[in-house]
Formats: structure tokens, sequence, C-alpha cells
């Protein structure tokens, strides 16, 4: 039963792929299509009060400044509301200002989609915050990071610009995020996600105790918080919370919600290369990769913790720890491979609490950062990747290496190096700096190797844009508000900017005939050797400092 | 980057924190109480009285040998806040708070084997608000209560089987019992 459950999830995730692949390319193609009557009013009405004359294509260069300035305007907006927000409205359980480094962490953690969260949502925000700062930066990073996506993948096939950037953004809030978050957040209630504006309750429990339960606008983030694979909780536990979480029904709801439009976008890229079958080698890639580390966390958690088995309990169950009994293993070791392949990072059990080999299942996803991934920047890894394979692929040959008809040189190569090294280097090197110090050794909270991996986690996932944490790591102080900002703000707009630029280079350059000669990137051999490109990669850059912390931790337990 | 090019974005800016941050949430909020009202406001339970006595979605804490227990919960069941300690698995702290555990569980529950005890109820869970246990987590607890209380095994086993809820569409999620909705019905025969 536990195979079948989450088998059953993938399959219905396969049938989703092609329609939301079509879908989305229809958005953003701009050729005339049906979605353009329904949506083509209230996009026209938003053109015009944003005074947005002509939507002529822009250079990669000020499409990369759009979005950064955008965001920038965004961040500063949140940063006043967080700072302020004691005495604005909406605050009925008279949540204080936050603090600043705090504040500098989340309004970075949430416009760079990783949604990393130093506070507690129960007593950190208020509902004005929950609502204009932290739903809003769920839909505005989320249409960003799609938004970039497109534009690579306009580059790389070579469509006449990279596109518009401030027409994207408005498509893909009005035509993607708004509609399905609506659908998804009616849903949600249906199945008792709460929404509402009253205070935390009080009522007297059963054995005549006061219990408050902290409540709010619940559902609208919960569901925005998954399709825009954002990942921030209303509330400190997460998706592990029964208010966000309610039921295994919510449980899939929420996988596919934040799964299915990471694992549709390569279905996209094949429209837009018109070959759908390069398409489906990308996704074949992501999906091979995804059901060998699947099977890993969820061979580890149903053996269970060896310390806790040793007891003579009965512990068929597997390593309940940090987990709830409503999803039992299977729904939480499908929930942890998902929320980590596609970078949204909620979690609805709690890593610090998975065994070692369980561990690295989240870890490596993040590690990699190129399997289905978070909105949009998944899919331009994954591609980073292929043309790192076809560049390999060439020099064994002797042969200039081509991508799409295009050839790859030396200024490709660099700046795909550069996105490529940069996500090791903002991991690695702090990782090592929090040892050498006090401030970040004493947030260690477990003892031994697992405390290695609370630090290397919490670095991994900022740099991925994943969010999730080992929550028991002491993280907000000054010292882990900052370095871990900075790690997202490299880790996003680095990569981003980067790859805008490949894009921008590719599109200047002039088709090659394809011969018999030519080297093919849609069939299976192509989909081994990027599989085989990714896991080397990796594994060379990240296995060490695996070994140092989930596996010595499993052989000191085994 | 030209002037009018920094207003637009400006006003690209302001025109979706108003509709994505207002306009999106206070309209989910309207529809959600106008069609949903139980479960917008967190499916609240009420006892015969028709006072309100807690959520079903958010466990309580249970101390009363009489009644059957939660699963472990550093925040002892206050949902003010939620979370856990966060014990690796090879944390010392986490199995000397197991070995207490089973320990104190075994001098108030003589007469069940270690080994039927099952692995969820020793455990915390993720929120530290489950309100669920697994349904041998509650057969486990049927020989003290019924010892405590007089009500009989059989009648004990029966309350349980009909709060055993199955996995959703047969397929999702595991077994379950709740808790809360359990011990109401429990009171329930003990007072007559």
């Amino acid at each position: 039963m536990g195979t079948l459950q989450m088998v059953v999830v993938i399959l219905i995730l396969l049938l989703l792929v092609k329609p939301v692949g079509t879908y989305v390319y229809h958005v953003f193609s701009g050729e005339p299509n049906r979605t353009d009557k329904w949506f083509g009013r209230t996009e026209n009405g938003i053109y015009r009060l944003i005074g947005l004359k002509q939507r002529e294509g822009m250079s990669w260069k000020k499409y990369a400044l759009s979005f950064i300035l955008t965001n920038i305007v965004l961040v500063a907006f949140s940063y006043i509301i967080l700072r302020v927000q004691r005495g604005l409205p909406l605050n009925p359980n008279g949540t204080s200002d936050m603090e600043q480094t705090l504040t500098f962490n989340t309004v970075i953690s949430f416009m760079t989609n990783t949604n990393l969260q130093h506070y507690s949502g129960e007593t950190g925000l208020s509902y004005f915050s929950q609502m204009a700062v932290i739903t809003m930066m769920m839909f505005t990073s989320a249409a960003s990071g799609f938004s970039v996506a497109i534009a690579f993948v306009r580059g790389i096939t070579g469509r006449e610009s990279v596109g518009n950037f401030f027409e994207d953004f408005v498509k893909a809030h009005v035509r993607i995020f708004l509609p399905l978050a609506l659908l998804v957040t009616l849903i949600l209630v249906g199945l008792h996600v709460p929404q509402t504006l009253k205070p935390t309750l009080e009522v007297t429990t059963l054995e005549g105790q006061a219990q408050h339960i902290a409540i709010g606008p619940v559902a609208s983030l919960e569901s925005i918080k998954h399709l825009g694979t954002n990942g921030g909780g209303f509330f400190g536990a997460n998706s592990a919370h029964p208010f966000e979480n309610p039921s295994p029904l919510t449980n899939v709801l929420e996988i596919l919600s934040m799964w299915m439009l990471p694992a549709a976008l390569p279905y996209t890229y094949g429209m837009f290369a018109k070959n759908k079958r390069q398409g489906w080698v990308i996704f074949t890639a992501m999906m091979t990769l995804f059901v060998l580390l699947l099977g890993l966390n969820y061979y580890a958690e149903t053996r269970g913790n060896p310390a806790i088995n040793a007891l003579g309990i009965e512990s068929s169950q597997g390593s309940m720890e940090g987990k709830e009994v409503r999803f039992g293993i299977p729904q939480s070791s499908l929930f942890t491979t998902v929320t980590t392949a596609a970078t949204t990072g909620s979690v609805n059990n709690m890593h610090d609490t998975l065994t070692p080999l369980g561990e690295i299942t989240p870890l490596a996803l993040m590690m990699l950062n190129n399997v289905f991934g978070g909105k949009g920047v998944g899919l331009i890894n994954m591609l980073m990747y292929a043309i790192m394979g076809v560049f390999l692929c060439g020099l064994m040959v002797g042969r200039t290496p081509e991508f799409l008809g295009r050839k790859i040189e030396a200024r490709e190569m660099k700046l795909i190096a550069i996105a490529i090294l940069i996500h090791p280097l903002i991991i690695l090197v702090p990782t090592a700096g929090a040892f050498l110090t006090e401030l970040g050794k004493g947030s260690i909270t477990n003892p031994g190797f697992h405390g290695m991996t609370q630090v290397l986690y919490e670095y991994v996932s900022s740099a991925a844009n994943n969010g999730s944490g080992f929550e028991g790591l002491a993280d907000n102080t000054s010292f882990w508000n900052i370095t871990t900002g900075i790690v997202m703000l490299l880790g996003r707009y680095v990569s981003v900017i980067a790859m805008l630029a490949v894009a921008g280079s590719l599109l200047r350059k002039n088709t090659v005939p394809e011969t018999t000669g030519t080297f093919r990137t849609d069939n299976g051999l192509f989909t081994g050797i990027l599989i085989g490109t990714v896991l080397i990669i990796g594994a060379l850059t990240f296995l060490p400092v695996i070994v140092l912390g989930p596996v010595a931790e499993y052989l000191t337990l085994r | 980057m030209k002037n009018s090019n920094f207003f637009i974005i400006v006003r690209l800016a302001l025109v979706f924190i108003v509709l994505c941050g207002g306009v999106y949430p206070l309209a989910t909020t309207a529809i959600a109480q106008v069609l949903m009202p139980s479960q917008a406001n967190g499916s609240l339970i009420k006892n015969e009285a028709g006072a309100v006595v807690g959520s079903e979605l958010i466990g309580q804490n249970f101390t009363d040998p009489r009644l059957f227990h939660s699963r472990v919960s550093s925040i002892e069941y206050k949902a003010e806040a939620s979370g856990s300690n966060n014990y690796g698995p090879s944390n010392p702290d986490m199995l000397k708070r197991t070995k207490d555990f089973i320990a104190q569980w075994q001098k108030d529950n003589p007469d069940v084997a270690l080994n039927k005890l099952p692995v969820d109820l020793v455990t915390n869970s993720g929120s530290g608000l489950d309100p669920h246990i697994s349904p041998a987590a509650a057969a486990v607890q049927i020989p003290r209560i019924s010892q405590l209380t007089g009500i009989p095994a059989a009648e004990l086993e029966r309350l349980v089987a009909a709060h055993t809820q199955g996995r959703d569409l047969g397929l999702f999620g595991e077994e379950r019992v709740n808790v809360l909705e359990l011990n109401l019905d429990v009171q329930k025969v003990m007072k007559p």
C-alpha cells in the first residue's frame, strides 16, 4: 500500500504534464490562442494601469534589469511593512515589529523564492504581514522566476528575442498563478484548512485546561505556497501543522500543486524547441533521479531508527519521530522528496529528525538543484547541464559542440561554469566558515555528526533557494540571518543573470544546419549522458561533505 | 534604464501588491466564510452542553489515566505555537526521553507486553499537535482504561473501531484514531 500510494501520485503527475505544459506554452508563446479571450481584457487593464504602451521584445540585459528592479521595489515595500507591522491594521494578536536582521533575512528569503524562515508565523507576523508581504511575495517571486525561465527558453530555442519582462510577469499572474491559487484555496478550505481573520482561538480542553489555538488566513497562503514552490509556512510547523495540511488528501493536493508546474516546464520547452523529444529527454532525466532518491528516503525511513528499534517496542511503522500519524512514511517520504526536488521547502515532517540515510535525499536534491526545480530555475539548471553534456561529448570527438542548432563556444561555457561553480562555493565556504566561529557553532542543537549536517543543510537550503530547514538549528541570530541572506541573494541572482546572458548570446548566433554528423540531443543516449553529467559533477563536488555528515552518522547508529 | 521604465516598475509592483496581497486573500476569506464557515473557522468541536472543547484537527494533552493519551509533544499541545525538539536520530536526549517514557508507560500499563507498544505513541510528532494516534496505539491503552473506569474492554474496542478513520479514498495516508473525539465518547460512557 505504501509504494502504491506513491506510484498513484506519480501517475497523476504524468497525466498532468502534457495539458499543463501545453497551456503554459500557449500563455507565453505570443501566438494568438483561446486563453486570450478569457484573460485578455484583464491584462489590457493592467497594462494601462502600469502605463505599458508597447510590449516589444527586450535585450537580455534590459530583461534582467527589469526583473531585478521589480524585485528591489517589492523588497523595499516589504521591509517597511515588517518593520512597522505592529501599528498597522489586521493585527488582532498584537504582534510586535520585526527585528532588523530578521527582516533583512525574511524579505530576501521570500523575494528569492527561498522561504527560509527564521521566525515562527504564529508569533512573528500580523495577519496584514502574512497577506500583504508573505502571500504577495509568494506570487511575485514565483512569477519572476517563471518569467526568467521562459525568457531563457526563448533565447536558446531562437525566438526573435527573450521577450518582454513586464508582459511575462503580468501573464504569469493573470493566466496561471491567480486562477490556480483561487481554485486550490477553495478546495483546501473545503478540506478543513482555515481561512479567517479572527484572532487566536481560546478553548477549554476536555481536561479543563485552556488551549490557545493560533489560526488565520491560512488557506490563501497555503495554495500559493505550493503552486509557487515557495514553501514558507503560516505556522512554525509548516505543512506538518494540522491546520495547514489536515489530511492525506490535502497532502496529495499540496504535492501535486508544487510539482505540476516544474514538471510541465520541460514539455513547454519541447514545444518552444519545436521538438517535443527535447523536452522528454529533460523530463526523463529529472524523473530518473527523482525516483532513485525517493526510493532511498522511503527505504531508510521505513526501516526506522536503529537506536529506537533496539528498545524492544513495536516499530514496524518506521521512523515516526517528527512525523504525523495521518501521513505515515509513504506520504511523508513523497512530500520530502517533492518539496526538495521542486525547491519548495515546505515540510510535512521534520527533516532534522530523518534517519541518516533518509537525510541524504533532501540534501542531494538541493545540491543538484535541477531535478524539476523551483519556478523555472530547475529547468534552467538542467538545460545548463545539458549544454555542459554536449560540450563534454564535443571535446571527446574533437568537434565544436552544438545545442539546438547553435554553436556552444567559449563565452557560453564560461558563463555556464560560473553558474555551476557558484552553487558549491556559496554552500561549502559558509559551512566551513560557520564551524570556525562560535557564532555559527553555538547554534547547533544536536551533538556529533548530526550537528554538522544541521549547518550544511541550512546553507544548502539557502543556496538552492529551497527554504526547508533542519529546524533544530537556533538560526534567528544576526550571524545566521545575515549570512544566509547573502547566500540566498547570490544563489538566486548570479545564476539567473549568467543564464540570461547565455540566452542573449545564443540568440545572436546563426543556426548551423543539421547534418548526419550532428550530435543528437533528443534520444536515449543523450538522456544517459545528461544523468551522468549531473551525477558526476554533483558527486565530485558534494560527496566529501555528505560523508562527513549523514554517512558518518549512519555508521555510528547502525 | 529610462525614467519611464522605472515608473512602469513601481506601478507594476503596486498593482500586484494590491492584487495578490489584498484583493486575493480578502476575497477568498469572504467566499470561504460564506460558503464553508465551519471549515474556515477551525473545524471546532462542541460537547453535549454546546461548549467548544477544541478543534477536531488540533490534538490535546491528556494526562488523566482514564482517558486515551495522545502522542509525545515537546510543546504539550500548546497550539499558540507549533513544532518539536527536532532531535536528530542519534541525539542522546531523544534516546533518554524515549527510555523514560517507556519506563513510565510500563508502570502505568503493566498488563501490556512491551513489544505491543507502537512507535507512534513513543515519538514526538512533527507539529507537536498531532490529533491522531494509530489504531494499535489506541488498542494498547484499552486494558488500562477498562480497569480504571470499569468500562468493559469490548465496549472500548467498539468505540475505538467507530473512531478509526480509514485511508483517504481507501488509498492515501494511514489509518488513524482522533483522540479528542474518542475521549469525548469515553467520557459520555463514563458519566451516567
